[in-house]
């Protein structure tokens, strides 16, 4: 058998928490997580009893063991955390939990990512200490401490190389927005962006305005993964894992912003990768779910996932060009990261399955091809792509 | 002292494992000493303590010129940090080192905050003196 996860795998459900504005939470976060959890059980038709792994990222806090308790799990078999990158794991843990299941490390394994930012601590406020060692030492004192500040000056790099200017930004943001206005689900529905208010937003970081940057929440998603065979048996619509890559390009952490290739968001060698295990190219995918911790960061994944080169991104990457259901490119079609929710990214995953079973609230008629590109600009990136029955 | 910023940022100070310990010595004193492979003279930084050219572990610091370009860029307005309140906007550099095999640092960028920046601008050093350790920061040329 080729080594490959294509086709190997099936989402059999999926399940989220309300989504909180960050601090808002009613429930602590690892109820957050059992709540997910027993969500995406319940849609699966799955009695959460036969879960037997769990796989996250960026040291979420729910620890597996303590759930595999909470839950009364009959037998844990697999427990991962992808290491580093914060977002940048969310399609490399589901890529985890599908390699666990294809190879029979487990047979039912939980994808989840938690957060209580009112719990624990904010990623936008940063340095709260009074020394710092390390690579921070050649940052922080200079006032470059948040993500913003550590992922702008990369942004700002590949602006500069291919002479783009802030529209194809722009476009992204209101795209995130006006999806958002049609999913209940999220955090920015009924607070449309315009346009007008967006040019009128206050600078963060140049390149980057206020609506540039991802919003921080409290929640919790969950995905549970089956093998393939067992899909035929699931109450959804069959949706399978096509492929998946994580990684980075040569020395991309090499310290204090040394990486040889500086104006990337770390895909251009995940993304061949991809494409090579999922058999198809990028042509082929109907939806994009891109992870945004920053808009700039965004039209980087969408360049470096061959969706468009750099030098069309003016002409393509626009606002019309994004929308579903008829846009060219549709993309964050839940209003992901910037007017859906922070889950961490774990709610682009979901709505990349949605778009698979018809069931987005912004639907892209006959999605077969879905893709996630997860965390750009840090180490390791990952992205997947799930596919419908069709497409194997 | 005058300083780019106000006082309160987190101060630096040197690896408990003395990796960069060379360095923070050598800003003390106004010179600006990066890593360079004894073996086979590849230029390094940050600090690590195997050279990633060619695996020898035998590194040496090296005083080099304070000059460089402007790599990228970026203006901060939103303060992170208390000590930042009043500081903005001000700006962060991204400086490469041609004559060192073009390593890169971060630095501020002196003078007026709302200046216009330009990528490839020749920058020299700046020792700027805190209490007990010293910042490299950047002018234009």
């Amino acid at each position: 058998m080729s080594r490959t996860l294509r086709g190997r795998v099936a989402v059999a459900g999926i399940g989220e928490t309300a989504y909180y504005k960050h601090g808002q939470s009613p429930d602590a976060e690892f109820t957050l997580a059992l709540k997910a959890i027993l969500r995406a059980c319940e849609d699966a038709g799955i009695p959460p009893r036969e879960v037997d792994g769990f796989a996250s990222y960026s040291n979420d806090r729910s620890d597996p063991s303590r759930l595999a308790a909470a839950l009364g799990i009959r037998e844990l078999r697999f427990a991962n955390m992808q290491w580093g990158g914060g977002g940048g794991g969310g399609a490399a843990a589901v890529g985890n939990a599908a390699a666990a299941v294809a190879t029979g490390l487990a047979d039912c394994v939980v994808v989840f990512r938690a957060l209580a930012q009112g719990q624990f601590a904010r990623f936008g406020l940063g340095g709260q200490v009074p020394a710092v060692s390390g690579e921070q030492a050649f940052t922080f004192p200079y006032g470059m401490i948040s993500p913003g500040q550590r992922y702008a000056m990369r942004a700002m790099r590949f602006l500069h190389d291919h002479e783009i200017g802030r529209e194809p930004l722009r476009a992204i943001a209101l795209a995130s927005y006006r999806h958002a206005q049609s999913n209940p689900r999220a955090v920015m529905h009924g607070r449309p962006l315009t346009p007008e208010m967006y040019d009128a937003s206050r600078w963060i970081v140049e390149p980057f305005r206020l609506y540039d940057c991802c919003l921080e929440n409290d929640g919790a998603a969950a995905l549970v993964l089956v093998p393939a065979e067992r899909a035929r048996d699931l109450r959804q619509p069959r949706v399978y894992l096509l492929g998946v890559a994580q990684g980075s390009e040569h020395r991309n952490a090499a310290p204090v912003h040394n990486a040889p290739l500086y104006a990337t968001s770390s895909f251009t060698t995940v993304a061949p990768h991809l494409y090579e295990m999922a058999g198809v190219t990028p042509g082929d995918v109907d939806v994009v779910q891109s992870y945004e911790n920053f808009t700039g960061g965004v039209l980087m994944s969408l360049v470096e996932h061959g969706l468009f080169r750099a030098d069309e991104a003016v002409e393509v990457c626009t606002l019309e060009n994004l929308l579903a259901p008829k846009g060219r490119l549709p993309l964050n079609t839940s209003g992901g990261n910037l007017a859906e929710c922070y889950m961490h990214g774990l709610e682009l995953q979901l709505e990349a399955v949605r778009q698979l079973r018809g069931a987005s609230p912004n639907q892209v008629p006959d999605a077969e091809v879905s893709m996630v590109c997860a965390g750009p600009m840090v180490t390791p990136v990952s992205s997947l792509i799930f596919g419908t029955e069709a497409t194997l | 002292m005058k300083t780019y910023l106000p006082s309160g940022l987190p101060k630096p100070v040197p690896q408990p494992d003395g990796l960069d310990a060379p360095y923070w010595e050598g800003t003390r004193r106004g010179e600006l000493r990066v890593q360079r492979c004894r073996a086979c003279r590849a230029w390094q930084w940050g600090p690590e303590w195997i050279c990633h050219a060619c695996l020898s572990f035998d590194l040496a610091w090296e005083a080099i010129d304070g000059r460089g370009t402007i790599y990228s860029w970026e203006r901060v307005w939103h303060p992170v940090h208390p000590a930042l309140e009043d500081a903005g906007p001000y700006l962060v550099v991204l400086v490469e080192l041609p004559h060192a095999g073009g390593i890169r640092m971060i630095g501020n960028l002196l003078g007026d905050p709302h200046q216009t920046v330009t990528i490839g601008a020749p920058v020299d050093a700046v020792f700027e003196s805190h209490e007990d350790h010293a910042l490299v920061q950047w002018r234009l040329t």
